[in-house]
């Protein structure tokens, strides 16, 4: 599904990834884990078209394309979804408005027809009651005046109604407590089968107890210096980071 | 991939798709402006003596007075001899009775541009009066308003008909001398829309006139009067499109609202003038005086507009505040594209006690733009409890355009209360990302954006002309909007 190799990829003249390669295979869930610097944002943000970086070497082929090449929105159109840290507030732009402007968006980049009003309707009621998301929040503009748990949450619930191949959750544990974790994860965890694929992206192994992953991978100064099973995260609970990088280096 | 900056910029570097001209054959007089001209429009019109007395009073004024400079804008000096001060379609003489009778291209334009008088005819709830130059064409749904008692109709017929109002009301508002341009319109306007609504009348319709421009080197000098009688209502929403050209028009005209006690007045603009093209090059200069009268206690007049036109905006509706608790409001969105400059806003004169004013203000800069707000309150000595409630914003788009803030408070009465709030920002590259990674495409993401910026004013516009607002805007940044 998902083939990266030897991405190199730099911002402002800075190398930040130095040589990633990755195979995501469909219905996998893949943990990259890795403290703070070590490119696991700048790797989401890559995928996914955020403007601002520099591929400087490698590629990243989704389903045979190239994922690089293309713009965020063809991206979208093609299942890649990024789950923001910072999810963005929008002033003035109400959250389902623009839900159904991107859920069309990405229908017609796939040559499909625009779903109607009501059917958009009858998803968005039963996804907004799975994730648990609150129902007044539909109607507000987006993001704006959200908790920090409602804004992960949001994400989720954009998740759930747009259906990704491929689901890019940066950080989204991150400013989130116990229980609001647990909600997201749970809503995570109903979208996963044997298609739908995850990179979660999270400097915390925490998270990694309620969204169980296939692969934990472990980047380091921009390469993944380790991969392993799910055991392998709870290693770095009880050892940290430095045991590794320093063995890396 | 490209920057931000620079794809924003390819958005709205779009070619003005209202830009078409109709050939119609027009009756034009020679440029030039003498007190010959206003004689022979005042002829042509066959206009009563104190009409053609008034104009000539209005340019004696005109000659002492010199073009102000103190806008936030610049261009080449007007001139005034240069300009055909009247032009009429042929069709005038005898006037369609019926859309058969109209001219198939003047239809056809307004087909184009997307508002057929055919469907506004069926389009409950709108009546129209299209403004095709300086003489009312078409005008429809006379007679449900006259059911109602409410007076509907040009500016010409009306100093036929109703020469007692006229003569009571015109400049009532906006003296003569009230300022440069708006003595030259005194002098030299040729038509516009006359609505007067009876006590206690509330209008069964929402009133629209559809103006358009469309004679080389002409200017349009449109006089608009609005009485709201005691315990009256009434909706009117004023929206034009221009084709293009490579001439600057100017345009000049002069609105006049009055608010007997209890009234209300509802005026929503959508402008829509030809820009220019990218360099600048024609567009139209849009010099406009627009003032509400709340004359009687408890009246209301409420501003709406967006504007996206015009290669120059100079344009402030107010709002004098003299009847008791009175209530002034001006909602608008100003969007500047390429050279466009715009220096609006509006000013609140607040004179009885009470009174009560709410300004937001949202300005959108594009390209190499200049977008400035300015506005004017005023809390005179009388104005016992009186307030205002500002608010200013700005969006840039890009990195090349301007947007400027001149708020003037001149408060003396210590018992008033007026509150500002400005903001100025940006399209963020986070807010442009995000909506791109959902799978919205660019253009509709920046258009998304300013159109959520610009909500709070669309949610004043009545229901079918916040679509066309949303389109018009549309139009202005991206060309098409579905």
């Amino acid at each position: 599904m998902l083939e990266i190799k030897n991405l190199h990829a730099e911002i402002d003249g800075k190398p930040i990834l130095r040589g990633i390669d990755l195979v995501v295979r469909p219905g996998e869930t893949h943990a990259i884990m890795g403290p703070n610097g070590s490119g696991k944002s700048t790797l989401s943000h890559v995928l996914a078209g955020r403007e601002g970086y520099t591929v400087t070497d490698g590629s990243a082929t989704f389903n045979g394309k190239p994922l690089l090449e293309l713009e965020p929105e063809e991206r979208a159109g093609e299942g890649v979804f990024l789950a923001f840290q910072y999810p963005v507030e929008i002033p003035g732009v109400n959250n389902v408005y623009m839900l159904k402007a991107a859920l069309n968006g990405i229908r017609a980049y796939r040559g499909e027809k625009e779903l109607s009003a009501v059917d958009f309707l009858k998803l968005v009621k039963a996804r907004v009651k799975a994730v648990g998301l609150d129902e007044s929040l539909l109607n507000r503009p987006v993001n704006e005046g959200f908790s920090g748990g409602e804004k992960k949450r949001n994400e989720v619930f954009q998740m759930s109604v747009l259906e990704p191949r491929l689901a890019i959750l940066d950080e989204t544990d991150s400013g989130l407590d116990i229980d609001a974790l647990k909600a997201v994860a749970e809503g995570v965890n109903a979208l996963r089968d044997e298609e739908r694929s995850f990179i979660v992206v999270t400097h915390y192994q925490r998270l990694l107890d309620y969204i169980v992953p296939d692969y934990v991978h472990v980047l380091s100064k921009g390469r993944i210096i380790k991969s392993g099973g799910k055991e392998l995260a709870h290693e770095l609970e009880a050892r940290g980071y430095d045991w590794l990088t320093s063995e890396a280096a | 991939m490209a920057s931000n900056a620079q794809d924003i910029e390819k958005i709205v570097d779009r070619q003005y798709a209202a830009g078409f001209f109709t050939e119609i054959d027009q009756d034009t007089v020679p440029p030039g402006l003498d007190t010959d001209t206003i004689r022979l429009i005042s002829a042509k019109k066959n206009e009563p003596e104190w009409m053609l007395e008034w104009r000539l009073k209005a340019f004696a004024r005109f000659q002492q007075m010199r073009e102000p400079n103190w806008a936030h804008v610049s261009y080449p000096p007007i001139d005034l001899q240069a300009i055909s001060y009247y032009s009429a379609p042929k069709s005038d003489k005898d006037r369609p009775q019926s859309l058969d009778e109209v001219d198939p291209k003047l239809l056809e334009t307004y087909e184009k541009l997307g508002i057929p008088l055919e469907e506004q005819k069926m389009l409950a709830g709108v009546a129209v009066d299209a403004v095709f130059d300086s003489v009312s064409v078409h005008t429809t749904f006379r007679d449900k308003l006259a059911e109602a008692g409410v007076i509907f109709c040009s500016f010409s017929e009306a100093v036929q008909e109703h020469p007692e109002l006229i003569q009571k009301y015109l400049g009532s508002v906006v003296p003569v001398t009230d300022n440069y341009y708006a003595a030259l319109n005194s002098a030299v306007f040729t038509d516009g829309s006359f609505v007067y609504i009876p006590k206690n009348t509330r209008c069964p319709m929402e009133l629209s006139t559809y103006f358009r421009i469309n004679a080389m080197n002409t200017g349009q000098f449109e006089r608009t009067l609005v009485i709201a009688d005691e315990g009256s209502y009434v909706s009117y929403l004023e929206g034009c499109t221009a084709p293009m050209r490579d001439e600057n028009q100017l345009h000049a005209a002069v609105v006049e609202l009055v608010a007997l006690q209890d009234a209300e007045i509802k005026y929503s603009t959508v402008q829509n003038w030809y820009p220019g093209d990218e360099e600048g090059r024609g567009g139209i200069y849009n010099f406009v005086t627009k003032r509400g009268d709340c004359r009687g206690a408890r009246s209301k007049i409420s501003w709406t507009q967006v504007e996206t036109g015009s290669a120059i905006t100079w344009k402030y509706p107010s709002c004098v505040l003299k009847g008791e608790d009175s209530v002034g409001e001006f909602y608008s969105v100003a969007l500047t594209n390429n050279l466009q400059q715009a220096d609006t806003g509006t000013k609140m004169v607040h004179l009885g006690r009470g009174t009560r004013s709410t300004i937001v203000s949202k300005g959108i800069s594009a390209g190499r733009s200049q977008n400035a707000y300015r506005g004017l309150v005023r809390i005179a000595p009388g104005a016992e409890g009186a307030r205002n409630y500002t608010q200013c914003d700005s969006l840039l788009l890009g990195d090349r355009s301007a947007a400027h803030t001149f708020p003037y408070i001149e408060c003396r009465n210590p018992s008033a209360q007026v509150e500002h709030e400005a903001s100025t920002s940006k399209i963020s590259d986070d807010q442009l990302f995000y909506l791109r990674s959902r799978g919205i495409g660019q253009e509709d993401a920046v258009n998304m954006i300013v159109n959520g910026f610009c909500k709070e004013v669309f949610k004043e516009l009545p229901m079918e002309f916040a679509v066309e607002a949303q389109k018009l805007l549309g139009i202005s940044l991206e060309g098409a909007v579905g």
